[in-house]
């Protein structure tokens, strides 16, 4: 499998930077992709971290659902990818 | 409040760090680590083409095309965002004046464009005058797909964002158009000895 | 959920290092007490940071080892280029001091009130949070029926194998099968090979035993044992998958 593969991840492994941004509990999430309308869990999206931010891609199109990028005292986050994004708090 | 754990500290440099060839906030590695916003592009050598737009005419080469052109050995630093740089790395490429040459343009700036759907921006001054390359040999072997083979732009007196990985063309303009990070909070040029690392830096 | 609860899993806790268990080559248990910590649910993970002399700080993600019932232990492998597990496998010790915030998870994670089988595939350090829910099922009194499928480079390579033997000599339900990619041992009867289809066929249940399956390790791992799940017929939506990578660096 490609290096870039195996440094994919999934949103898991942005559960505390999510739940810092959103104040809420975001690994049950459920996304809408605005390219392919497939609905998953954030939990089960590919995650890009070794990267200058964070890249959330569609597992079924791959396309970029969410960019995320931290800088000190303050983050951009682009969702535009996204149809919508929804969670229980 | 934090608080410091005893006997952490930051990942060490490797070897003596030369004077001057390590911008701030940067530390030296050994390998090459692979930094990408998705999955590795693989597209045959046979549909590959290389083209610039923007000009009087777009101009289009294919790989056979690409290789003839006359290319050169280079020796570079590079610097990436995330803080590793690495010296003396070597590539070997086509200089992005060689291609420019072909094209009658009054751009002021390039919006650089990819396999994968990545795009970067740089005024024109940043890829001309023997700064910028399209590379596709690193370390006296093909560039591997993993560091943006079969070619990437290489822009080396910038942050290695600006460097954009399988690259496919090169979109002259009167505009600044922000790129995949520049448009998220990344700084517009990206001088790493003068950290622009964020917009505001 | 209430935003005080937030609030408290958002905040950096202290936390101090009270045990140490040398797990295997390269792996290493933490014990740590934070006050102030809320507790957690199997599967779990926690973020965790450090700060050096200079300010200069690193933070990582690790999965609970220790089942909620059993206070809080992260078990970390040490990742050769990486610059903060080396640090917590070879140089902190009891007493040390660093921060963590959570816990944080809600998709990977399991409850003993739950009553379907459970199938468990752990591939190297993926045993962490496969463990947390293993260690809770003992303490929960619970006989769920429970397979774990446990990939390790060698037998040395696997953590918590005299705990897993003795949870599974209880004869309560759970069994353990291990594959050994690199070395076995001689005499050695188990499976000595990755993961692949036909070691789950024999290993796992039958996709009508209709299990809840959670599958832990590295991309290249979780893909390949849940493709070859589903091929066996199981429901994808059955699975829940976690990959482990080197999370920023190691």
């Amino acid at each position: 499998m490609s290096e870039t593969v195996q440094a994919r991840l999934d949103g898991n492994a942005i559960g505390g930077i999510l739940l810092e941004i959103f104040g809420a509990e975001m690994t049950i999430a459920e996304s809408v992709c605005g390219s392919c309308g497939s609905l998953r869990e954030v939990a089960e999206l590919h995650v890009y971290v070794r990267a200058p931010g964070i890249v959330v891609r569609c597992p079924g199109c791959e396309a970029v659902l969410m960019r995320i990028v931290r800088a000190p005292g303050r983050t951009w986050l682009d969702l535009s990818g996204l149809r919508t994004l929804s969670f229980e708090h | 409040m934090s608080f410091v754990s005893r006997g952490f500290r930051r990942r060490r440099p490797e070897g003596d760090v030369p004077a001057g060839r390590v911008p701030p906030g940067q530390h030296l590695v050994g390998d090459f680590p692979v930094l990408s916003v998705g999955p590795t592009p693989r597209m045959p050598l046979a549909d590959w083409h290389f083209s610039i737009h923007g000009g009087e005419e777009a101009v289009r080469w294919t790989w056979d095309e690409f290789r003839a052109l006359p290319s050169e050995t280079i020796t570079v630093d590079i610097h990436c965002v995330t803080s590793w740089s690495k010296l003396d790395t070597v590539w070997e490429g086509v200089s992005v004046d060689t291609l420019l040459d072909a094209v009658q343009h009054e751009a002021s700036y390039v919006s650089a464009f990819c396999d994968g759907g990545y795009t970067t921006n740089l005024p024109i001054e940043d890829v001309t005058d023997g700064k910028a390359w399209i590379a596709f040999g690193y370390d006296g072997e093909p560039l591997e797909p993993e560091h943006g083979g079969p070619a990437r732009l290489l822009v080396p007196h910038l942050y290695l964002w600006k460097s954009a990985k399988w690259v496919r063309g090169l979109r002259l303009r009167d505009d600044d158009e922000q790129g995949f990070w520049e448009s998220n909070g990344y700084h517009r040029r990206g001088d790493p000895w003068r950290e622009e690392r964020y917009w505001g830096d | 959920m209430a935003g005080g609860a937030v609030l408290g899993r958002l905040t950096w806790l202290p936390a101090e290092v009270v045990g140490i268990v040398e797990e295997a080559p390269r792996v290493r248990t933490l014990r740590l007490e934070a006050p102030g910590w809320g507790g957690h649910r199997a599967g779990q993970h926690v973020d965790l940071r450090l700060t050096a002399e200079d300010g200069y700080q690193a933070q990582r993600s690790y999965s609970l080892a220790s089942p909620p019932e059993d206070g809080l232990e992260i078990t970390i492998e040490r990742l050769d280029d990486g610059e903060v597990s080396p640090y917590l496998v070879d140089e902190i010790r009891a007493g040390d001091r660093l921060e963590l915030r959570g816990p944080i998870g809600g998709y990977f994670v399991w409850a003993a009130s739950q009553a379907d089988p459970l199938l468990l595939v752990a591939g190297g350090s993926g045993i962490v949070p496969l463990m947390a829910m293993i260690r809770h099922r003992a303490a929960a009194g619970s006989d769920v029926p429970t397979r774990l499928v446990y990939s390790s480079r060698s037998l040395a390579d696997v953590i918590y194998r005299r705990e897993l033997e003795a949870l599974a000599d209880r004869g309560d339900g759970l069994e353990v099968f291990h594959t050994l990619t690199r070395s076995q041992p001689e005499g050695w009867s188990g499976y000595a090979r990755r993961i692949d289809v036909e070691l789950l066929r024999e290993a796992a249940w039958p996709a009508e035993v209709e299990p809840r399956i959670f599958v832990c390790g590295s991309t290249g791992f979780v893909e390949a044992a849940a493709a070859g799940l589903v091929e066996l017929g199981h429901e994808p939506r059955r699975i829940k998958t976690e990959r482990f990578g080197a999370t920023g660096g190691g």
